[in-house]
Formats: structure tokens, sequence, C-alpha cells
């Protein structure tokens, strides 16, 4: 269910890393709490943020939730197909559905997050 | 946490549940969406056990009534429903309610669940003045919501004739195995339904064979969820977001059911001056034009200026477009003005527009 190459933050958001890009969206345990998403409000490219940063907005039916950066760095690319089709992050979550692309500025910030075993029992902690 | 005597239901069937005053309570089972859709275009079923009922009983019981609720008690016949308020000596809006008359000396009284004590002590201090006697029926009372256009075939297929020939906002009863329920055509979605009130022993039958004769119509449990976005569609407030002790029944665009020409009653004097000098502000709908959904609490501007704020927005499955109630300058709370609402960092446009924002075709 969750990809082993990926990294995981307390909040929900994954990241998978390659070279020094890294791209980010909300695990499939987050789409599953939220319900049908219906918005998703993007950061600008050329945007720059520091890790833990308030950087997107995914509004379910119900609610508005905000998004953070699991690392400090620019942003390079967003999922524009999110603006028409909000429901890919519902439907592929950890695929389809990412929501942006960020160019690291520490990579040494990414051994702070969580491993795919350890966001595993995060999340089976927070079901219980 | 209180349960309603649905709750095994509810989880069998894998709702998620949610804390609702007080209650745990099933906030969607498939999806918010596809229950929203189900009910606009087959049928659906809500556990709305929460809501409270108040009985009044006794010779005085008419004019008790009619003096706590602004709509006018007189007009309702034996067996018929009414939307009404409850309203302090300012106008302002204690609850929403509907009032059923079960008898020229006897009146039921369905409130919000999140408002069961606040109602229950309100109506109590004037109890004294009046020959009758309240009951809080709220714990021993059972009530589901069938809504959506097959609706009618659903619970005609489980009492029979009587739910045919029910007008809208009248009630009657019926029995299942042998107990008697009050069967009324209401709701709260803004389409053709039902409401059934039982004993808590009975629901969770009544719940099963309702969902068992619905479903070849394509029945679906429902939660809190698409309730709230159904009622949004069809432009009814909701206590505590679009009104409270701090807004008027006429500034909730409830005027419709504030007859101040029926006698006294408590608020009378406070809104017939309100009506005399004119409204200042109004709860009126909009639609957004940019991108953003509004949210209760989200500011409201005009050329710039901050002039009313969000009660209720949502994305609204039916209409595919994102609308919302807000409280508006009377000189703008018609259709057509443009508007801005504050999301997040942000100023989206958005035009004042006639609501409901969706209504059912009639038949």
């Amino acid at each position: 269910m969750y990809p082993k190459e990926f990294r995981y933050t307390k909040d929900h958001e994954w990241i998978k890393v390659e070279g020094n890009i890294g791209t980010v969206g909300i695990t499939d345990y987050a789409q599953k709490q939220l319900g049908d998403i219906v918005y998703v409000e993007l950061p600008e490219v050329d945007d720059e943020f520091s890790k833990g940063d308030e950087v997107a907005t995914v509004e379910s039916v119900k609610a508005a939730s905000p998004i953070f950066i699991p690392v400090s760095g620019k942003i390079v690319e967003v999922n524009e197909e999110l603006e028409d089709s909000p429901e890919l992050l519902n439907q592929d979550p950890h695929g389809k559905g990412w929501i942006f692309k960020v160019e690291l500025s520490d990579e040494g910030e990414l051994d702070e997050l969580l491993t795919a075993e350890s966001y595993e029992e995060l999340i089976k902690a927070e079901g219980e | 946490m209180k349960k309603t005597p649905l709750y095994d239901e509810h989880i069998k069937l894998g709702a998620k549940m949610v804390e609702f005053a007080g209650f745990n309570m099933p906030v969607q089972y498939k999806g918010v969406i596809e229950e929203h859709l189900t009910v606009r275009t087959k049928v659906g079923i809500f556990d709305v056990s929460h809501m409270g009922e108040f009985r009044v009983k006794g010779k005085e019981a008419f004019d008790y009534v009619q003096y706590l609720t602004c709509n006018d008690v007189a007009k309702l016949s034996i067996k018929q429903v009414q939307y009404s308020a409850f309203t302090t000596e300012k106008g302002t809006v204690v609850d929403d309610l509907l009032v059923y008359k079960v008898n020229d000396d006897e009146y039921l009284l369905v409130v919000n669940a999140a408002n069961i004590d606040k109602d229950f002590a309100h109506l109590s201090r004037f109890t004294d003045k009046f020959d009758m006697t309240l009951t809080n029926e709220s714990d021993q009372t059972a009530q589901m919501a069938i809504q959506g256009p097959k609706a009618e075939d659903t619970m005609f297929k489980l009492f029979g004739d009587v739910v045919r020939e029910m007008k809208y906002y009248w009630f009657d009863y019926v029995e299942f195995e042998g107990e008697k329920c009050l069967l009324s055509r209401t709701g709260y979605t803004g389409e053709d339904g039902f409401e059934i009130y039982c004993k808590p022993e009975i629901a969770a039958k009544i719940w099963q064979k309702i969902l068992e004769a619905g479903k070849e119509y394509g029945i679906e449990p429902c939660g809190l969820g698409a309730r709230d976005t159904l009622r949004l569609e069809a432009r009814m407030n909701l206590y505590g977001n679009d009104m409270d002790e701090t807004t008027t029944v006429l500034e909730a665009g409830l005027g419709w059911i504030c007859k101040l020409d029926k006698g006294d009653f408590l608020g009378r004097e406070a809104l017939l001056k309100q009506k005399e000098e004119g409204l200042k502000k109004k709860l009126y709908g909009f639609e957004m034009v940019e991108k953003g959904i509004p949210r209760h609490g989200y500011p409201v501007f005009h050329n710039g200026e901050e002039v009313g704020v969000v009660t209720s927005g949502s994305y609204a499955p039916y209409l595919k477009k994102n609308i919302g109630l807000a409280y508006l300058p009377i000189e703008l709370a018609k259709a057509g003005n443009e508007i801005e609402i504050g999301i997040r960092k942000k100023r989206a446009k958005a035009v004042t527009v006639k609501t409901p924002f969706y209504k059912r075709e009639k038949k």
C-alpha cells in the first residue's frame, strides 16, 4: 500500500525523491479521511517554502485541509490536471494524484521524515 | 457521546462516524457526492434520531405554542405540519423547528439536536403562564428521513395507500409490527420525502425494511455530510451556522414564517419595529465566479470593503458549483451583485443569486 521508496509526514503527505527533485502528494489514508475531494489550491511555480510551511489546500465537500511541505525548497512544477480533476487525489493518491514537485534545498531534511514502515504504524495507532 | 438506536446499523454499513451535537453520527457511508446524487435522483435514508421531540399537551397547548413560535399555529389542521421558529424577545432565533398538530390540545415540536437542552430551558420559562404540560421525548424517539423522487414508491411498499395520499407537510399514523409510528411528508433535502418517528426498539428493524424495500429503486444510506450539502442547495438554513440568537428571523430570510399579524407572540414587537425601520442586513445566496470554495466564517468584500460573512458554503454536488449563504448589507442582498469572498490569502469573485439554488421539478 505505502511504497517503500517514499518518505512520509505525520500530517499524511508523501514525498518521492529523484535526484534533488521531490514529488509530493497526500497519502491514501489521508484521502480516505477527507472523502470526496472537489478542489485543490496549488502553489505557484518558483515559490519558495521552508519545511512545514502551508503550501497548498485540499478541499473535500466538507472542509478545507492545509497541505504542509515535507522539505524546504522551490516549487518547480504543479499538477495542473488537478484543476479539472481533483478526484485524482481519491482515485490514485500515490500516483496521478501528485500535487507538486519541489527542488530540495537541504536533502538532509529527508532523514527527519517517516519510512513507510513507521508511517503505517502511525496510521494504525490513529485508527485505534 | 450518545448513540442513536441505529448505531449498530451504521457500523455494519461501514459508515464513517463523527461527533455531532453530542451524538456519534454517520457523516458518510460511500461518499458525500454519491449519497447527495442518490437523494436527488433516486432515494436515500438518513438516521436523524438525534433530533429532539417535545410534546405540548393541555387546554392551552395552542396558546402556548402560538406565543412561543413566530408562524401562525391557527392555520394548522390536525395532522398538518408547519415550519417555524422559536424567537427571543428581540426577535432573534432560539431554534427553528417543525410543529405537528396532533390534536386541538396537543402538539409535537421537533427541534435541532444541538439545541435540545437550550430549547427545553427556554420553553420551560413560560409553562407557568399556560394550562399545559411540556415533555421532552427525545430519548424515547427514533427518527429516520427517507428522501428522493423514489421515496414515495419505497414507503408505499411498507405502508400502503396512506403514503401516496399524504400531502406535503402533512402526517399520519402507520403501524409497524403492531407499533404505532408517525409518518410525515417532510424533509431537509429539497426533495420529496418522508420522516418516520418510532420507538427506539423498532428503529433498526424499520431501517432494514426500508433499505430492503428501496433496493429496487437504488436506495442508499446517507450521512450528515450529504444532509448538509442537500439542504444548502435547497437553501434551507442551518441553525448555528446561518442563524442564531444574534440574528432575527427577518434577517435570516424567514419572513415567510413570521406572521406578525397573528396576534401577540414572543419577539413580535421587536420584529414589527425592525420591519418598519427596514432591515440593515439579510442572509442571501451567492455562487462563486472564480475558483474556490466558500466556507463558514469567510469574509465577504464589496468594492474592497469587508461587508459581511459567509455562514454556509460548499461545493454543490448536483449543481456542480460552489455556493454559499452570507449576511450582506441590505442594498447588496439582491440578485446580480458582484462580491468577493476572502478565501485564505486570496479574494475570489462571486455573484449574489436568488435562492433556492436548486428546486425540484414538481410532478
